[in-house]
Formats: structure tokens, C-alpha cells, sequence
């Protein structure tokens, strides 16, 4: 049996709450969007401290500089647009005026994934882990619920230098409980489960797939363990390496682009410290389309089944 | 080539100092881009004059203090006149003269476009064109958050004004009023392969600013007084941006470096520096 889904808001929901909560207690937090306060969710913020809050207009690439000569002033500016524009039409102005002189700007991409559904393939974000984590100096954040969301949030104001963090638009199934918090950082995975057969990594709404995939596989006598793999970069190459080398078969799992993101970084370590074998769950190298998520997530290979059968892939490679 | 790099560092005061800062520094151009055997001079001529008088007459800033709140700031959008930008520095006494010599040299604060990690006094780091203004808006709206009183200038080129950001500030910093911030465009007429009148024709681009709804106005960029009197009239401006469309001639100072579209990107040879050098001590 598969995990029952308990919901949560949409990690995007989750954000624009923690965002008006962090402009209660740091005045340096300026919000800024590009006429999509309401579908980023930085619209909570934007009326509860309208000073704070700057409208760009559908100029995400001003909107970036903008940003920079705010936080090179001591601000902490948060810029807000769907994740796609906000990686693809600012990736310059990200690259100069943010990344190369690490300038303290946090970047938020809501509508992350295929999961936005019925909009399409423009607005479906599958190549901003890749995009983002290209840029020296950045931090590429993607959390899987609404509770992991809330603690990310006041950490990514807290660090000093540039952050992306994806957030999603639909709800989005609880991962955590919130009477039994994690202890959350930036560039610790969270090991949600252990299990000694292989180790199943994850960000983002697979985080829930991969322990419903686990749970699947329990009942065929494998016992996978499961990592919230937040932060993807920088990745948490000690809790990697060490599942890697106890269990000896790994599966990455992210609502990607099959190149440069979650998997390949992981993918690059584990060649380089200890050479194990790998199964990738992510889209593949294609664009998605219309259609509600859970049939987009269906189509383009992202739930549980799909996980459990990369698991079987994977077993099949692994060293005896 | 080794260049002895002996500038004075006083503070100018009357335009006759001021000619004399810009000679210097027209010097220091020269004497950089020859010794990197690489470098933009042309564009860094163009636009010593508005250098000059920002850095030695108008603008409020602490070579010991670069880090001081209330200090002006200033944005070179064009970072390819990483020259004139540097020279400048050195003069006000950021750092030692005779560093100019380690431009564009591994490890060197002076890096071939502007490092802001790397070298305190520059604001923001540049070399990707039309992204300074954006910057800069931030910088003004920063100030008027912070409820101080420093001005933001921004020097960007006539070809920067090509880029579709240059236009996305515009329109913004005119809706947001932000009559702390001042743009000079170095318009030279050239950009890297042709005149800009040949490669995308912007004219009229007072028109242009005007429309956008910043005060604008158009005048000889190497006429120190002109400069100074444009400089003080932006700052009395209330309720929007300015703009000074500084016109100017590319390699201004050297005879064959002016309107010589090669020296965009090209250092003189030793022997034209020193050609450049001896024009120079005759100013």
C-alpha cells in the first residue's frame, strides 16, 4: 500500500506566509515581484508591509538589477516571479550583477515542475535546478512541504549571500509532522528513513513519491531509505558518500529536467568518492504540456510506481 | 614596459585643476592599456571629462571610507572603461598610483572589467552591458528607504542604450520618481563594430528619455564647466530622474585615437603610447 496522502498548502502558500512572518521580525527584508504577486504568493507580504514591497512590472531582468543595488545597500531583497522566468529571463543579470560579485539577493521561483498543470510547458519550470546551480557562489533550494517551506525560509534571509528556492503551485502532500520538526540547514539532507537495501533521493513534491515508493517496496522485503535532499547545492556530500557506501544503489528523484539537476550533481560526487550504481527519476530531456498534475506527474514518469521500478533497475546493477 | 605611474592625489577645485586632473588621467589610460597590451581606451577618453568632475568635484565620497553610508555612488554600467574608472580611483587616493601598473595582471584587484570584490571604491561589478542603471535604481530606492541623502550616478555608453534593460529602468525609475539618481551616457558615437548610427540607430534619444519622462539634458561631455553646471542642475531636479546625454568623441586627447573606432578595444603599441604620451604633456 502506498503512503495516504495527508495535504498541505502549496509550497508557494507556505512561502508567502514565512515571508510576511520574517518582515515581522527583520525590517532589512524588502519583497519585490514582477506582477505576479498573487500567483508567487508574495502578495501576504506585499499588503501587510506595502513599504517594503516593490512592484517591477513584467520586468524580471530590472527587477534582478534592482535587487542587487538593494542588497549592496544592506537590504535583503527577495525577488519573487514564476521559477522558468525568473532563472531563464534574469540568468544575465543573475550571473553579473549577483552571482559573480556575491551580492545577497534571494531569488524564488514559484509554479516549479510540470506539477502547474494546465498552463502548459511555458510556465512549467524544469531547467532552473540546472540554471541556477550553474552560477557560482549560489545556493539552489527546493523544499517538499509546507512545514520544511516555513523553517528554509528565515534560514535563506539569515545566510549571507545568493539563494534560488523553488516553490510549487499545488498542494502538496505532508512530509513532516509539525509536534516532531526536523532540525532543518541548508545543505543537510534530511535522512526521513533508513533502510539498507538502497537510498532513494529526493527534493521537492518526490519527496512524498519516494516514501510512498518505499513503502511499496517494503511489502515486496526491500527497504529503501529516503532522503529530503533539500538543498541541492551545496549537496550534502557526507550524508551521499555515507548511504551510498551502505546501501551500494541509489535513485534520484526531482520534477526536473533530467540533465544538470538533483541527479546529475549527486551523480558527480558518487563518481567521484565511491562509484555506485545510479537510476534517474526526471523528466527526460523533453518539454510536458497541458493537463492536470497528477496526470502530468503520471505521464512524464514522476510517482511512486516509476520510483519502485528505478529501485528494481538499480537493484539489478548493484555490485553483489 | 614599465611606466612610472606618478600622479598627484590633491583634491581639485577650479576647472583649471580639474583640466589638469583629466590630462593625468587621460595619461594613466594610456600609460594601462599599454602596459596590459590589452583594454578599452577609447571609450575610457570619451568619458574622462564626466569622470573628472564626478569623482573630484561632485560627488561626496571617502577614499579612506569606502564603505561610508552617506557616500555618493557610482556605477560604471560600461565596464569596459575599467581604465578611466581605475585611474580615477587611484587619483582620489583609494589605492597607490603605481597599482595601475597590475591591470589586467593575474590576481590583480584591477581586473579587465570593474570587481567590486576585488577592489573596494568600485559599487557594483559590470562588463555584461545594460545592466548599471538597474543597479543603480536600487541604490536610490535603497536611499530613499533609508531616508538618507547620497546621490546615485551611473555612467552608461550610447550603446548600452541598445539593451532592452537600459529601457525596463527607464520606465521604472520615472514611475518611481526617483530624482536622487543621475545618468550620464557617454555618447561617443561608436560601439564596438561600427558607428552607432550604423549598428542600431537610437536617435533621437533625447526624445527618447524625454518620453520616459526623465529631465534631460544635452551637452558637450568634454567641456568641464559644461559637465559640472549639467551635474548641479540634475541635482536640483525634483519628482524624477535626469539624464545627460554628454556628447563626446571617442580617443578623446590623442589626435589619432579620436573617432579611430580600432582603439575600442585595442591598446596602443609602445610606440603609439608613447606618441600618446608626449601629445598629452603638451595639454
Amino acid at each position: 500500500m502506498a503512503r495516504e496522502r495527508k495535504m498541505g498548502m502549496a509550497t508557494r502558500d507556505a512561502y508567502g506566509k514565512a515571508l510576511v512572518k520574517l518582515g515581522e521580525t527583520n525590517s532589512q527584508v524588502l519583497v519585490l515581484d514582477a506582477d505576479l504577486s498573487k500567483s508567487t504568493k508574495s502578495a501576504g507580504f506585499q499588503s501587510k508591509f506595502p513599504d517594503r514591497f516593490i512592484e517591477c512590472g513584467i520586468a524580471e531582468a530590472n527587477m534582478a538589477g534592482i535587487a542587487a543595488g538593494l542588497a549592496l545597500s544592506g537590504f535583503v531583497p527577495f525577488i519573487n516571479s514564476f521559477a522558468t522566468f525568473l532563472m531563464s529571463k534574469t540568468y544575465d543579470q543573475l550571473r553579473m550583477s549577483v552571482a559573480f560579485p556575491e551580492v545577497n539577493v534571494k531569488a524564488v521561483g514559484s509554479h516549479g515542475g510540470i506539477s502547474v498543470g494546465e498552463d502548459g510547458a511555458s510556465q512549467q519550470s524544469i531547467e532552473d535546478f540546472a540554471l541556477a546551480a550553474s552560477l557560482p557562489n549560489f545556493s539552489v533550494i527546493s523544499p517538499c512541504d509546507e512545514y520544511s517551506t516555513e523553517a528554509l525560509v528565515p534560514q535563506i534571509a539569515q545566510s549571507s549571500g545568493p539563494v534560488f528556492m523553488r516553490t510549487g503551485r499545488p498542494k502538496t502532500p505532508l512530509v513532516y509532522d509539525p509536534k516532531k520538526p526536523p532540525h532543518f540547514e541548508i545543505g543537510k539532507g534530511i535522512l526521513l528513513q533508513d533502510g539498507q537495501d538502497v537510498t532513494i533521493i529526493a527534493n521537492g513534491l518526490l519527496v512524498f513519491e519516494a516514501l510512498s515508493a518505499a513503502d511499496l517496496l517494503a511489502e515486496e522485503g526491500i527497504k529503501a531509505a529516503v532522503i529530503d535532499m533539500h538543498t541541492i547545492k551545496p549537496l550534502d556530500e557526507e550524508l551521499v558518500i555515507a548511504q551510498a557506501k551502505k546501501t551500494n544503489a541509489v535513485v534520484s528523484c526531482e520534477e526536473h529536467q533530467i540533465y544538470g539537476g538533483l541527479g546529475s550533481i549527486v551523480a558527480k560526487v558518487l563518481s567521484e568518492h565511491c562509484p555506485t550504481p545510479i537510476e534517474f527519476v526526471a523528466i527526460q530531456d523533453t518539454f510536458a504540456e497541458s493537463g492536470q498534475p497528477d496526470e502530468l506527474l503520471e505521464k512524464y514518469g514522476l510517482t511512486a510506481p516509476h520510483i519502485q521500478a528505478a529501485v528494481k533497475r538499480v537493484l539489478k546493477r548493484k555490485k553483489k | 614596459m614599465i611606466i612610472s605611474m606618478k600622479v598627484s592625489q590633491t583634491k581639485a577645485v577650479s576647472i583649471s585643476e580639474l583640466k589638469k586632473v583629466a590630462t593625468e588621467i587621460r595619461k594613466n589610460i594610456i600609460r594601462m592599456t599599454a602596459e596590459a597590451k590589452s583594454g578599452h581606451p577609447g571609450g575610457s577618453l570619451s568619458a574622462t571629462e564626466v569622470v573628472v568632475a564626478l569623482y573630484f568635484q561632485v560627488m561626496r565620497h571617502d577614499p579612506k571610507n569606502p564603505g561610508w553610508a552617506d557616500r555618493d555612488r557610482f556605477i560604471m554600467s560600461k565596464g569596459h572603461a575599467s581604465p578611466v574608472l581605475y585611474a580615477a580611483l587611484a587619483h582620489s587616493g583609494y589605492f597607490p598610483a603605481k597599482d595601475l601598473i597590475n591591470f589586467r595582471k593575474l590576481e590583480s584587484p584591477l581586473q579587465g572589467h570593474p570587481d567590486r570584490r576585488r577592489l573596494p571604491g568600485v559599487e557594483a561589478s559590470t562588463g555584461s552591458l545594460g545592466q548599471g542603471l538597474s543597479i543603480g535604481i536600487g541604490m536610490a530606492l535603497a536611499r530613499r528607504l533609508q531616508k538618507k541623502d547620497y546621490r546615485t550616478f551611473v555612467v552608461m555608453s550610447d550603446g548600452e542604450m541598445n539593451e532592452g534593460q537600459t529601457w525596463e529602468g527607464a520606465a521604472f525609475a520615472a514611475f518611481q520618481k526617483l530624482d536622487h539618481l543621475t545618468l550620464i551616457v557617454d555618447f561617443n558615437k561608436y560601439q564596438l563594430s561600427d558607428a552607432t548610427a550604423q549598428i542600431l540607430n537610437m536617435e533621437s534619444l533625447a526624445e527618447k528619455w524625454k518620453s520616459f519622462n526623465w529631465d534631460v539634458q544635452e551637452i558637450d561631455g568634454h567641456d568641464l564647466e559644461a559637465v559640472l553646471k549639467a551635474l548641479e542642475r540634475a541635482k536640483q531636479v525634483k519628482g524624477k530622474p535626469a539624464v545627460i546625454i554628454a556628447h563626446t568623441v571617442k580617443g578623446k586627447g590623442i589626435s589619432f585615437m579620436e573617432n579611430n573606432n580600432h582603439f575600442h578595444g585595442v591598446a596602443p603599441t609602445a610606440e603609439e603610447a608613447e606618441r600618446a604620451l608626449k601629445e598629452l604633456e603638451g595639454k
